[in-house]
């Protein structure tokens, strides 16, 4: 995205932004490049179908499995259209430094032809559009387990309109972040932080499931989560490396730094497992995973293989604390660990992409007459912004949900399990 | 007849089976179970978090036998299932009033 831009320099930022924004009829379609979004669309799609759906559904009880399943699936489906209706626009579009127009609702005014950049401009359209698909359901992490499932629809829809798509704009979309020079290559702020913070609102609104904390159930299934976990893995190199919107040089190392963060913090998680309780566990070692994944995702493109390296270390480090900080000393019950590993993952890679981007440390350079300091400052706005902003609105958007459609099931629908109280099946027919 | 009821440890039933078949036992049921006894439960760690798993997978083995096999069948599962470690299981041995196999209709000690 901006790390595209950001080879040219910060000073030409908004210049670039405005070579997004609109398709800009001077320029050829790059065939390379387009066979390369085209690719990076698949890769996370599959992040999400059905990379997260199992990842999470491994980590909760079986009667409850399903449902994960369909949470992911059904989020998908509707950010899909919802995106196509006007989201897409709501967060591409030109429109004002805080939110985008309506110009291109139903892609209205895109034809086969229309470019955004040197790609496609239904490519960069599908290619957003996953993004805009595992945002909120990275969120599912938050309530699995408790929740109605229409509850589920309604807030995430909400959550698009009103988080997802002005923190886009700001960012990615030619807004005031993006005026200011913040980076986030990848979505550390409209990805991460977003799906992280409304995450821990969601469960302070919620409650936590039954028995928290001393009476859950262990997961159903560490193995289903390890193969999700692995198609994560494999889909962020379209994430990430996607991001560079280009089949060049950027795209090459962002692959690199972000296998060599995810590696790094995977160990980083078993390390300290291993000191503390005996023993290293899958699923510590696959929550080690995506944390450096979250984690170098703002800073991807920006980074050399030392800050790579470096990020993997923070990342599995400070979420693996904030995990335990999360659950046992605040007590939110933020099931599936989404703030703690991608909240606290994609803030922390922000901050880190200002310092790791140094030439002195192996990055791209920050730009002319840029000091890590002023770019930290930078960053830390943009962090700031996007949390308190995503707070305020899923603070509403969860209330409105609750007085429409009401928010948590029933005790007899969470006994009976989410899989047939919702869904009139279950996952295990033995 | 004697009914031989015992809980084993899953791992061990393997060597259970081998152990009985040896001495010419030619049939058995199997059941998964859970439960618990002095071993209490366990308790599993997932990302940091202890799990509390109250009841203790294990299996069931169950014999039907004429009563003067009954003891070295005791004897065999005791030395085949033993580990030494708590959890071991426990054998019961119940006494049998009648038994028929349905194909033939067969009773008693014939029927089993």
């Amino acid at each position: 995205m901006t790390g595209n831009t950001y080879r040219i320099g910060v000073a030409m930022l908004a210049l670039s932004i405005t070579a997004f924004a609109f398709p800009a009829s001077a320029a050829e379609l790059n065939g390379a490049n387009t066979a390369w979004i085209l690719t990076s669309t698949a890769l996370v799609l599959f992040m999400t179908l059905p990379g997260l759906a199992l990842f999470y559904g491994g980590l909760v009880q079986a009667k409850n499995v399903l449902s994960v399943l369909m949470h992911c699936f059904a989020i998908a489906c509707l950010a899909s259209v919802l995106w196509l209706f006007g989201v897409y626009s709501l967060a591409f579009d030109e429109g004002n430094a805080w939110i985008g127009g309506l110009g291109k609702m139903m892609l209205s005014g895109v034809s086969f032809d229309s470019l955004s950049g040197d790609i496609p401009e239904s490519a960069f359209f599908m290619f957003q559009m996953t993004f805009a698909i595992i945002t909120p359901a990275l969120i599912v992490g938050a309530y699995v387990e408790r929740i109605r499932f229409s509850a589920v629809l309604m807030i995430s829809a909400l959550w698009l309109i009103f988080v997802y798509a002005p923190v886009c704009h700001w960012v990615w979309g030619g807004g005031w972040l993006a005026e200011m020079g913040v980076m986030d290559f990848a979505g550390g702020l409209v990805v991460h932080a977003t799906a992280g913070t409304s995450a821990l609102v969601i469960v302070k609104m919620l409650g936590a499931r039954p028995g928290y904390p001393a009476q859950l159930r262990p997961p159903h299934s560490p193995g289903m989560t390890m193969i999700g976990a692995a198609m994560l893995w494999v889909g962020w190199f379209g994430f990430n490396a996607g991001s560079a919107l280009a089949a060049n040089g950027s795209a090459g190392m962002t692959m690199a730094v972000t296998h060599i963060s995810a590696a790094t913090a995977s160990l980083v998680w078993i390390v300290i497992e291993w000191l503390k309780f005996g023993k290293p566990s899958l699923i510590g070692v696959v929550t080690g995973m995506v944390a450096g994944l979250a984690t170098i995702t703002p800073a991807s493109g920006f980074v050399g293989p030392l800050g790579g390296f470096c990020i993997g270390l923070m990342g599995g480090f400070i979420c693996y604390g904030a995990v335990g900080l999360v659950k046992e000393k605040l007590g939110f019950d933020d099931s599936l660990d989404v703030f703690a590993v991608h909240g606290v993952g994609g803030i922390l890679g922000t901050l880190a992409a200002a310092v790791f981007a140094s030439a002195g440390l192996g990055g791209v350079g920050l730009a002319e007459g840029v000091s890590i300091g002023d770019q930290l400052g930078v960053q830390f706005t943009g962090v700031a912004a996007t949390v308190i902003w995503s707070i305020v609105a899923t603070l509403i958007i969860v209330a409105i949900t609750k007085a429409v459609c009401g928010l948590r099931a029933s005790d007899d629908e969470m006994n009976e399990g989410l899989d047939l109280s919702y869904h009139g099946e279950r996952d295990y027919n033995f | 007849m004697k009914l031989i009821m015992a809980i084993i440890k899953p791992f061990k039933l393997d060597a259970v089976r081998s152990a009985l078949t040896e001495i010419g036992v030619e049939g058995m049921t199997v059941s998964e179970v859970k439960g618990f006894g002095r071993q209490k439960g366990q308790t599993e760690i997932y990302r940091g978090a202890e799990y509390n798993v109250e009841f203790v997978p294990k299996v069931r083995i169950e014999i039907v036998i004429d009563n003067d096999r009954a003891e070295r069948i005791v004897e065999a599962i005791r030395q085949s299932a033993h580990t030494g470690k708590i959890g071991d299981g426990k054998i019961f041995v119940y006494d049998v009033e009648q038994a028929v196999r349905i194909r033939t209709g067969e009773t008693g000690d014939d029927a089993v």
